[in-house]
């Protein structure tokens, strides 16, 4: 046996060839969506739907309409009661899950292949004959209000609610899909009936389906437990997407929530950037791999490797149809906590110009992008995930094919130009959940201005 | 019932200084898995070093002695995922790498097995050190009820047990550690013949074998690492009051229970999907979905090698004693230990279980992926062909079994109940609690 040479590391082999799934797209009588991909390792299959009902169409005086409407879809149907329902799920050892995004809220099932017909038949139930009693609504209302106290000790919730409020201000994406106490007070159980009646119908919707059969078989399964979902009065259609939050331009530049004796500051670092689908998309997440996407990342190699401040940190864009925050979240020592933001708020400035992407940064983001993409495709809940995506941002079917050649062709230029696009110094809002007496002293010399003082609600005193 | 057919094939080979190799072969995507465990966790150390063995865990990802940059670069330029974690009885290590980069892969997991020492500086071990610090603070002092396992594990088990600690480890003692305990330590447990290694993935057997030996086969084997045996029992029930700085009080309720594949442990764990795994389960339909008076409530078998603790958390409503929350919990349990799971509850968590176990087969890497498993089976029970052996325990459970497990282990007079409630708050607390604090 040949010893092993240690003197360099070996070299890469040929890359293996790689087909992604095909997608196939279809539309029932009653209008809805249905795309469908073969996944045949394991015998799983995933149903996910995806409706346009997140929390950017929540009107502004019921902040957390759509959370609390998608909670109530297991509470009960017209066939079973909750109790009922969670026990149809365990008994085909399903997994349901339920996420209100911004623009879309995503409602999935998963479970063995053999029980397909009858895990369609649960998901169809649950989303489109909802009983939205008003029992149910009272109990699930307190526990939500519940739930929002106890985030008020939650630094890193914290920080997503304030900081959320700061980049969107009014709009309806600037509050969590939770809403507030005051909003989820006024709520009554004729508002999540209306909300439902409203989004949840076949043409307003998309169902995603991935697992071990044919094409031609998903689609009847799908036919023979969706096919009945009545599109409701089609003249009245609401509009499809959260209004457009063009043009916010916050005047607050750093905001601090006390938190006495914290030993670490929460710290969010960001601004609002481009859209999804903008044609910059490539560029922007080659510049994030650089800045702050991965371990091996400017900002992470600074504040963690070199300096210790921190277990992570990472950079990234919270994407939706509307311009995304694209911001620094990082957990410091609280006495780092002045360093910390100037040394992330030089690094978010530097890739401008003064320290440009370098070969060796651009070839290793890229690498890691398209060498690395082949993993988000292994299982049938990952890849509906991925189809989730293309769903809401038009996508087309042929993405995933074209996302390794749209990355590989980005240059050093392309990610100097929007960094210098997207990231403003002047525009960077920073938001500190920290110990406030601890770095009042020192949280000026940031040359931000004085610090907004901001309840964990977002409130000033 | 057409019961799908559910196993994870693998064949096994162990070089002549001591390595266990493993190899599942998995061609659905261009992927391998590189997976390494270390038969070494927080178990391995002694009171006044701990979080020992997780800060060496950050030590392996700066570099060795023929790669003295770092460990993630080369992988990430290779399109991996790379990541490690340590818990109390093992530390793992895995990459996901396309089939093309398994050589480097080994390269680099064999030079820090084989290399390390060399690239470790004191400076490096002075900065991960205060990483670990900072990922103390992030994920237990920062947190809500953050402390509240550290101070329940300090009375289930006894000062010279170690399980009595955490592996995040104290302040006191990660503040204390010195580089050549780190030396001495690497020596004593990072060697072929305290390790295991899985492949699992877009390569064959033959090559996989091959290249274990062309890699890992001159490291030099160390002697057998001492392996800790201790027993632990409460001789009462411990009432434990810690206050925090939260808004909602919260009660945690601990017993000793069944090792890792003991006899017993399958019956725990389905003991805790029928207690409080959805809302049909007895605890959040009483006090959850009927009752309200819990916000949430889960429950937990944490089977460990050397023993195992269950574990039962409920959230009270806001300014609300814990004492009426505990008793409606006692009375649920005192049901199972007497009559049994109906029949009709036991299938479900059967049916989940086995459902879970197919689940388990859809991803070959990562945390929980098949390489880990198949480590997880190799490093406990020396079988790493045991996954169907492992599904078969919780298919014979019967709802007597599971009754007299119940009842052996759920034993009021034998736990640790700590309240954690808000700040000048104490009154909401069990009667004759003793208050507590954790650094």
């Amino acid at each position: 046996m040949t010893k092993v040479d240690r003197t360099r590391l070996p070299d890469l082999g040929q890359e293996s060839q790689f087909t992604f799934p095909v997608i196939q797209s279809h539309r029932l009588s009653n209008g809805l969506t249905l795309r469908t991909a073969e996944h045949r390792s394991v015998p799983v299959i995933t149903f996910h739907l995806q409706v346009w009902a997140g929390l950017g169409f929540d009107p502004s005086e019921l902040a957390g309409l759509a959370g609390i409407t998608a909670d109530m879809l297991d509470e009960g149907t017209a066939k079973l009661s909750t109790l009922a329902i969670s026990e149809a799920l365990a008994d085909i050892g399903a997994e349901l899950n339920i996420d209100v995004g911004p623009d879309v809220t995503n409602v999935s099932l998963t479970t063995l292949t053999r029980f397909a017909d009858k895990g369609a038949t649960l998901l169809a139930d649950l989303v489109t004959c909802p009983s939205l009693r008003d029992e149910d609504f009272k109990r699930v209302k307190q526990l939500r209000l519940d739930r929002l106290r106890q985030l008020n000790d939650v630094p890193p919730a914290v920080a997503e609610r304030v900081f959320l409020q700061l980049l969107y201000q009014d709009h309806p994406y600037g509050h969590l899909a939770i809403g507030s106490e005051q909003t989820l007070q006024a709520m009554q159980l004729e508002d999540v009936q209306q909300f439902h009646l409203q989004r949840y119908r076949p043409e307003n919707a998309t169902l995603i389906v991935v697992g071990a059969e044919s094409h031609s078989t998903l689609l009847a399964i799908t036919e023979r437990t969706f096919g009945q979902w009545q599109p409701r009065n089609s003249s009245a259609r609401k509009r499809r997407r959260p209004p457009d939050s063009h043009n916010l331009t916050s005047t607050v530049r750093l905001a601090v929530v006390p938190r006495a004796q914290a030993p670490q500051s929460h710290v969010r670092i960001g601004q609002l950037s481009a859209k999804r689908n903008s044609p910059d998309y490539p560029a922007l997440v080659v510049m994030n791999r650089i800045l702050g996407g991965d371990f091996v990342s400017r900002i992470n190699l600074n504040l963690r490797e070199d300096k210790g401040y921190t277990y992570g940190a990472r950079t990234g864009f919270d994407w939706r149809c509307g311009p995304a925050p694209f911001s620094l979240e990082v957990a410091v020592d609280s006495r780092a906590t002045v360093d910390a933001i100037q040394e992330s708020i030089f690094e978010l400035s530097a890739i401008r110009g003064s320290r440009p992407t370098t070969n060796k940064e651009l070839m290793v983001a890229k690498a890691s992008l398209t060498r690395g993409y082949p993993r988000s495709f292994e299982t049938a809940r990952s890849i509906a995930h991925g189809v989730a995506q293309l769903t809401q941002y038009d996508l087309p079917d042929q993405y995933f094919e074209e996302f390794i050649p749209s990355i590989s062709a980005v240059e050093i230029d392309d990610v100097t130009q929007v960094a210098n696009t997207y990231l403003q110094p002047d525009q960077l809002i920073t938001l500190i959940v920290g110990d406030q007496q601890l770095i009042a002293p020192s949280v000026e010399s940031l040359g931000l201005g004085k610090p907004v003082v901001l309840s964990p609600e977002g409130l000033t005193s | 019932m057409n019961v799908t057919s559910v196993d994870l094939p693998v064949t096994k080979i162990t070089l002549h200084n001591g390595l266990d190799v493993l190899v599942h072969e998995d061609h659905q995507l261009p992927i391998i898995a590189v997976n390494i465990w270390y038969h070494v966790g927080s178990k391995n150390e002694q009171p006044g070093r701990t979080g020992f063995a997780h800060l060496f865990e950050h030590l392996m990802f700066e570099g060795s002695e023929h790669c003295n940059t770092g460990y993630f670069p080369p992988l990430q330029q290779a399109g991996a995922a790379v990541n490690g974690s340590t818990n109390a009885d093992r530390t793992n290590y895995w990459e996901v790498v396309p089939s093309n980069a398994i050589d480097l892969a080994l390269w680099l997991e064999s030079d820090r097995m084989g290399h390390l020492l060399p690239a470790l500086t004191q400076e490096r071990f002075e900065t991960q050190r205060a990483v670990v610090l900072n990922e103390r603070r992030q994920n237990y002092e920062n947190r809500p009820y953050g402390l509240a396992i550290a101070a329940v594990m300090e009375r289930l088990f006894p000062p010279d047990h170690p399980y009595h600690w955490l592996t995040i480890g104290a302040v006191d003692d990660l503040h204390a550690m010195q580089l050549d305990e780190v030396q001495n330590f690497f020596r004593t447990y990072y060697h072929p013949a305290n390790a295991s290694l899985s492949l699992a993935g877009n390569i064959d057997t033959d090559t996989a074998f091959k290249l274990a030996e062309q890699y890992f086969g001159d490291i030099p084997a160390g002697p057998s690492p001492p392996r800790p045996i201790v027993s632990a029992a409460l001789s009462g029930e411990v009432r434990l009051v810690l206050e925090d700085r939260v808004e909602m009080p919260r009660v945690y309720m601990a017993w000793h229970s069944p090792a890792m594949f003991a006899e017993g442990d399958a019956e725990m764990d389905l003991i805790s999907d029928l207690l409080a795994n959805g809302k049909a389960s007895r605890l959040y339909r009483v006090l959850v979905y009927e009752r309200r008076i819990a916000l949430d409530v889960s429950a937990f078998q944490s089977s460990l090698e050397i023993g195992g603790f269950f574990l039962l958390v409920a959230t009270g409503l806001a300014g609300t004693p814990l004492t009426s929350l505990v008793f409606a919990i006692d009375e649920i349990i005192n049901e199972v230990c007497q009559e049994g799971p109906r029949i009709s509850e036991l299938k479900r968590a059967q049916a989940q279980t086995e459902a879970h176990f197919v689940y388990r087969l859809q991803t070959v890497g990562g945390f929980g992926g098949k390489s880990d498993q198949l480590n997880a089976y190799n490093v406990f029970t020396k079988d790493p062909e045991f996954f169907s052996a492992d599904l078969h325990r919780y298919q014979i459970a019967t709802s007597d079994s599971v009754r007299q497990v119940a009842s052996q282990v759920l034993v009021p007079k034998q736990r640790v109940v700590l309240s954690v409630v808000p700040h000048e708050q104490g009154q909401l607390a069990l009667t004759d609690s003793e208050l507590v604090s954790v650094s």
